[in-house]
């Protein structure tokens, strides 16, 4: 049974069409690469997927749930583009920001327990950030914002986690360490689904990419049809 | 000090102790949710409310309780509508209730009532608005307490809480119920005009030094309690009006804490 099932699915704003017809499904295990040009829907089709957005036509199911009726918030996680973008003041620590990737398997009224501390802990060791647990948020550079970010998303074991553009506007060290981090974690068994224009990242940690044209339409390669070219071509030449 | 061993003072304290605990907790959520101006709004549309209540003979903290809820679920839908720009439904909602108690207020015959709507009459308190504010504090501790981590997580990142589970849309509501009413029940003590003021300052002293979100909820708390009670003993001694010193102090002691700002 596939973990991610999207079928001729349109998403159209009065005045243009983002996404035309869109068909590809995913298996667990896998991690897939979105990409293409600013503007072509790629993380329209991530908030599609993820019911914050309500599709024209189509159908999307995830982990065997129509997208609009999904419950099981605890099996997926998502980080989102503007992961970043909070007030630099929000008065909360590294370990109050991860505790809030457990709620989805805790719930509503529920006490914290001494083995969330453990899978906080855990999670920001994952990172490489267990020795910032208790700073400030804000007070964290870009790039280890967003490795905090990807331990919330980690915290709660999920099965699939949905990544938009998780390494915009950070070092080229510190993105080949947060996608190694992403491959390590898929080879664990967790799906990923990421939009990125990250290239390296493509090549040595996805087995799918989906490629959003300006049209609207979509193709997915799987990892065999693709080398360094023609991601390269995907990526910067749409077409 | 024999002045508190009268029992209207020691119901004054009471009373204001109690509001100065719940105030910040629902000040934390405004004031990072970057709706703090929300305060204003409220109080002004629950005056709107009292001067309605004072004209035409209902009971004028009813009318402002229905009033500021009124003014709270218009700002939160109007907000959907600015989602970036909350303070257009702030400010609308605002002047809609400053336009309405001023008019109405024309034809209150007693205006020594409407004023003490505006600047509060803490030693007026009935023995039953000590018992109404009572059971609201008790209200709003036990639901700011069982809704901790949702209102953190809405606060810090809403359609992150949504996709976590939590139930955004009934958490909102139930908030904004709870602000509109510890506005309206608040303003007839500490006065309509400052109650705004009680919600915000001392989250700002507390954001000044805390070093987590927790941290800062039970400071501002402790920061609020701090002013209410130093504010009611001066206004006692000098015989000044306790809303407006409660403030003053609060304002005087966040910027004696300015230079020890967390860096
Ligand atoms: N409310 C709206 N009304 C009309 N068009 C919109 C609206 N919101 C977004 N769009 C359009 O939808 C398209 C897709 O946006 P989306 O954010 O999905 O792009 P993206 O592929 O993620 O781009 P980027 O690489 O910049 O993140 C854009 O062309 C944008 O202009
Ligand atoms: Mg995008």
């Amino acid at each position: 049974m596939s973990i991610l099932q999207v079928s001729e699915l349109c998403f159209k704003y009065p005045d243009k069409t983002i996404l035309e017809n869109i068909s590809f499904s995913l298996e667990k295990g896998d991690f897939l690469c979105i990409v293409g040009t600013n503007g072509t829907g790629k993380s329209t089709l991530l908030k599609l997927i993820l019911n914050i957005l309500k599709p024209t036509k189509g159908e999307i199911k995830i982990l065997g749930e129509s997208a609009s009726k999904f419950t099981s918030f605890d099996k997926i996680s998502y980080v989102s583009q503007k992961a970043t973008g909070f007030n630099a003041d929000f008065p909360a620590t590294v370990e109050e920001i991860v505790a809030l990737g457990l709620y989805s398997k805790k719930g509503f009224l529920s006490f914290p327990k001494k083995s969330d501390k453990l899978k906080i802990e855990s999670a920001l060791e994952r990172v490489g950030m267990k020795s910032y647990s208790k700073r400030l948020i804000g007070k964290l550079s870009g790039g280890q914002q967003q490795r905090v970010f990807i331990a919330k998303a980690l915290v709660n074991e999920p099965e699939i986690i949905f990544l938009d553009e998780p390494t915009v506007g950070i070092d080229v060290k510190a993105v080949d360490s947060i996608c190694c981090l992403l491959g390590e974690l898929n080879k664990s068994g967790i799906t990923i689904v990421m939009v990125t224009h990250d290239i390296s990242s493509i090549l040595y940690h996805s087995n799918k990419v989906l490629h959003l044209s300006e049209d609207g339409s979509a193709k997915i390669l799987a990892s065999e049809e693709f080398n360094s070219q023609t991601i390269f071509n995907h990526v910067h030449h749409n077409h | 000090m024999e002045i508190l061993t009268y029992s209207f003072m020691q119901r004054a304290f009471a009373v204001a102790v109690l509001i100065s605990v719940i105030t910040p907790l629902i000040g934390n959520i405004i004031v990072l949710k970057r709706l703090s101006s929300i305060g204003d709004a409220l109080s002004h549309s629950s005056l709107a409310g009292v001067a309605i209540g004072l004209c035409f003979g209902f009971d004028p903290i009813l009318s402002a309780v229905i009033f500021s809820m009124l003014a709270a679920f218009t700002i939160e839908f109007v907000r959907r509508c600015f989602y970036r720009y909350s303070e257009i439904a702030t400010a609308v909602v605002l002047s809609f209730g400053v336009g309405t108690a001023a008019v109405f207020s024309g034809f209150i015959k007693n205006s020594s009532a409407f004023s003490s709507f505006l600047f509060g009459s803490i030693v007026a308190v009935s023995s039953f608005e000590l018992f109404v504010v009572i059971i609201l504090s008790l209200i709003v501790i036990v639901t700011v307490i069982i809704l901790y981590r949702e209102l953190f997580f809405i606060t810090f990142d809403e359609e992150g809480a949504q996709l976590s589970g939590v139930k955004v849309k009934t958490v909102n509501f139930v908030f904004t119920l709870l602000t509109a009413i510890v506005v309206s029940v608040s303003s007839r003590t500490v006065g309509a005009l400052v109650i705004s003021s009680l919600m915000i300052i001392p989250v700002a002293c507390a954001m000044l030094i805390s070093k987590s979100y927790r941290s800062n909820v039970i400071l501002s708390v402790i920061f609020a309690v701090l002013f209410t009670v130093i504010g009611l003993f001066i206004s006692c001694i000098y015989n000044i009006k306790p809303g407006g010193t409660i403030v003053l102090i609060g304002i005087f002691i966040l910027l004696l804490l300015i230079p020890f700002r967390k860096k």
